[in-house]
């Protein structure tokens, strides 16, 4: 009897964990707003460098996968829009450098900055995520694992990653000033910088298949 | 703000606010009201021209972005209406109402420098922007293979 008390405590608490596990939040970090992101000093609680640096990465990918960063990566040639990722209207296509077809490019509508009157969005240099950086649909594992990989992530370095999400000025940087009445991504952009750096200097580890933002 | 900008091939001298759209640009400076305006918000394409080469929508370009560049509108497409694709036009008797014609005729025209024989794919896929109330899809479709020389 003893011993089969022993059992389902240990089930329970494993389920526990693994629940815990399954929304990404290691229960020692405290909840935030959607539209926040944790200061990389928050995660100083998590004692294992490993899981510290898998909780960064899960942080991160709160940004990536908010349908702001998200519409521009996606696991196809259509872009999406607006908060419910509904296909972009009018209907564009990747066209063979990600700038759209002939009479469809991007820049034929997307200036280099939003525009106010006409609610368009802009930032320099507008078109889509390579097709190998597609987001929607993946896991932040699988984000991480991505994003890792040279021959997916556009031939970066972890420093020009880093570099990337802290200071680049056009379509990461749009991310937070998306213009009209658009719910930017969660946090900063100097936050993002701060997490995938920390991510970096932890090892770069990516977080279990299961775990979810 | 003087901009300075090619407009079918003739320098034309802007004094406006830079951040004035293209197309009021070229209707209500310029008197050249072939281009339509339809939206306002880049969704029709009935303010299609071309900047440099490449099809944009006028009525959300800012003519800044113009700046020492070549414009050609509807009425420069060619100089006796007698491109391929403006002979095809009237030969089907594509429009109907025409509010969105020289749209589709600018774009159309960058399709077939781009792609000379275009696949109905590629045209659905570069014509995809011209929104037609009237519904000539199908005639466009066609004039723009008859233009293109292909089969009918």
């Amino acid at each position: 009897m003893r011993t089969l008390f022993r059992v389902g405590v240990f089930t329970a608490m494993t389920l526990a964990m693994g629940s815990c596990r399954s929304r990404g939040v290691p229960p020692s970090l405290a909840p935030v707003p959607d539209n926040q992101l944790r200061a990389v000093a928050d995660f100083s609680v998590i004692a294992d460098r490993k899981a510290r640096s898998q909780a960064l990465f899960v942080e991160a990918s709160r940004v990536f996968l908010h349908p702001r960063c998200a519409n521009c990566h996606p696991d196809g040639d259509v872009p999406a829009q607006g908060m419910e990722m509904t296909a972009h209207q009018p209907p564009v296509t990747r066209g063979p450098d990600n700038h759209g077809v002939v009479g469809m490019e991007c820049a034929g509508c997307h200036q280099d900055r939003n525009l106010v009157q006409a609610r368009v969005p802009g930032a320099p240099d507008w078109h889509l995520a390579p097709r190998e950086m597609a987001w929607v649909g993946k896991t932040p594992h699988q984000i991480c694992e991505q994003l890792k990989d040279p021959k997916r992530n556009g031939g970066k370095s972890l420093e020009a990653i880093v570099e990337h999400n802290a200071h680049d000025k056009a379509l990461v940087a749009w991310g937070w000033s998306p213009g009209h009445d658009r719910e930017p991504a969660p946090g900063t952009q100097e936050q993002l910088g701060a997490i995938v750096a920390a991510w970096v200097q932890t090892g770069a580890e990516c977080p279990r298949e299961e775990v979810r933002r | 703000m003087s901009i300075t900008i090619r407009v079918n091939g003739t320098p034309q001298q802007l004094d406006v606010d830079p951040e004035m759209p293209l197309l009021w640009a070229l209707r209500d400076v310029l008197g050249l009201t072939g281009t339509k305006y339809g939206c306002g918000e880049a969704l029709c394409g009935a303010c299609t021209v071309h900047l440099n080469g490449q099809v944009v929508r006028s009525c959300v370009t800012p003519v800044r972005r113009a700046a020492n560049a070549e414009v050609v509108t509807i009425e420069g497409l060619s100089p006796n209406a007698e491109h391929p694709l403006q002979k095809a036009w009237v030969e089907l008797g594509v429009p109907q109402c025409g509010f969105c014609q020289a749209g589709q005729l600018m774009t159309a025209a960058a399709l077939l420098k781009k792609h000379p024989r275009p696949t109905d794919e590629q045209i659905d896929q570069s014509m995809a922007g011209n929104l037609c109330r009237c519904g000539t899809y199908m005639r466009i479709r066609e004039a723009i293979k008859r233009a293109a020389g292909g089969p009918q």
